[in-house]
């Protein structure tokens, strides 16, 4: 059983470039470990390593099928980061929003002059 | 005026301790400088809605400090101080950025970089921050106005992943 995932357990899962590219392909649906060592193009330890990682925090889950084992995606762990980077980008999209006013003045400005 | 994608900032995580923001702006370089450098015009859009500010400094010299704070609604004051490590007037500006909200502030700051691309008139702005330590990255993720803001969202399996990214 995962822990619970804190927004920074998750940042540390998907932060690493690899760790999101497993993520997008199991995204697409769900597949054994062969297949994200193809797409990747990395040692089976790696992908194996990543994967890890990512059952950690529980944004992956794996099954048993007869000899094979089949990861799948499981978006609600990862709703914290997202959560997060929604809230830091609003902030700072309001804080824009009030830039561009500041800067349509400035703008008149120069233009007066 | 109004450009098709470019008013909301973009948020990315590069790497493990790297936050990224991205935004274009309807104003040549100068100008979106002037406007990020002058405490005065920082006053009018730091705040974000979310607040009065209640501090705007500026000491724009390398090894000059800086320091914004601002009352911010339900959660009280909020402070932020560095220094200037880099200025390349209009084009970027390395700056240090301590939250102060945790313990050992300075110890865990991050180093800010303000990068300004201009292209017929618009100016590309980039913001990279970067956190010296993993420990320094979660207390900024895990502290902050934006925890809580969005507790209301939720969102279905797969949809998290597109905006991760």
């Amino acid at each position: 059983m995962a822990r619970a995932a804190t927004t920074a357990d998750a940042f540390n899962a998907v932060a690493e470039p690899r760790r999101r590219q497993i993520l997008d392909v199991l995204a697409g649906g769900e597949r054994p470990v062969n297949d994200l060592v193809a797409h990747l193009g990395l040692a089976q330890p790696l992908v194996s390593k990543h994967l890890r990682v990512l059952r950690e925090v529980g944004a992956v889950e794996v099954r048993g099928d007869g000899r094979r084992r089949l990861y799948r995606l499981n978006g609600a762990a990862l709703k914290p980061i997202h959560d997060w980077v929604q809230g830091y980008e609003e902030t700072w999209s309001e804080r824009f929003e009030q830039l561009d006013v500041v800067l349509g003045e400035l703008n008149e400005e120069e233009e007066g002059r | 005026m109004t450009v098709a994608g470019s008013r909301k900032a973009t948020v990315t995580l590069p790497s493990d301790t790297q936050i990224l923001i991205t935004r274009e702006f309807d104003a040549p370089k100068e100008l979106v400088w002037k406007a990020w450098t002058t405490p005065e015009l920082v006053r009018r859009w730091w705040h974000a809605n979310r607040g009065e500010m209640t501090a705007c400094e500026i000491d724009l010299r390398v090894g000059g400090k800086w320091r914004y704070a601002m009352h911010a609604e339900g959660f009280g004051e909020v402070g932020f101080h560095g220094e200037y490590r880099e200025i390349e007037p209009f084009e970027r500006l390395v700056s240090t950025e301590a939250y102060e909200g945790i313990p050992d502030a300075d110890a865990h700051a991050a180093v800010d970089t303000l990068t300004l691309t201009e292209l017929d008139g618009r100016t590309l702005m980039t913001v990279l921050v970067e956190h010296p330590t993993k420990e320094g990255r979660d207390m900024h993720i895990e502290s902050g106005m934006e925890d809580g803001m969005n507790d209301a969202l939720d969102l279905a399996e797969g949809v998290a992943i597109s905006l991760v990214r």
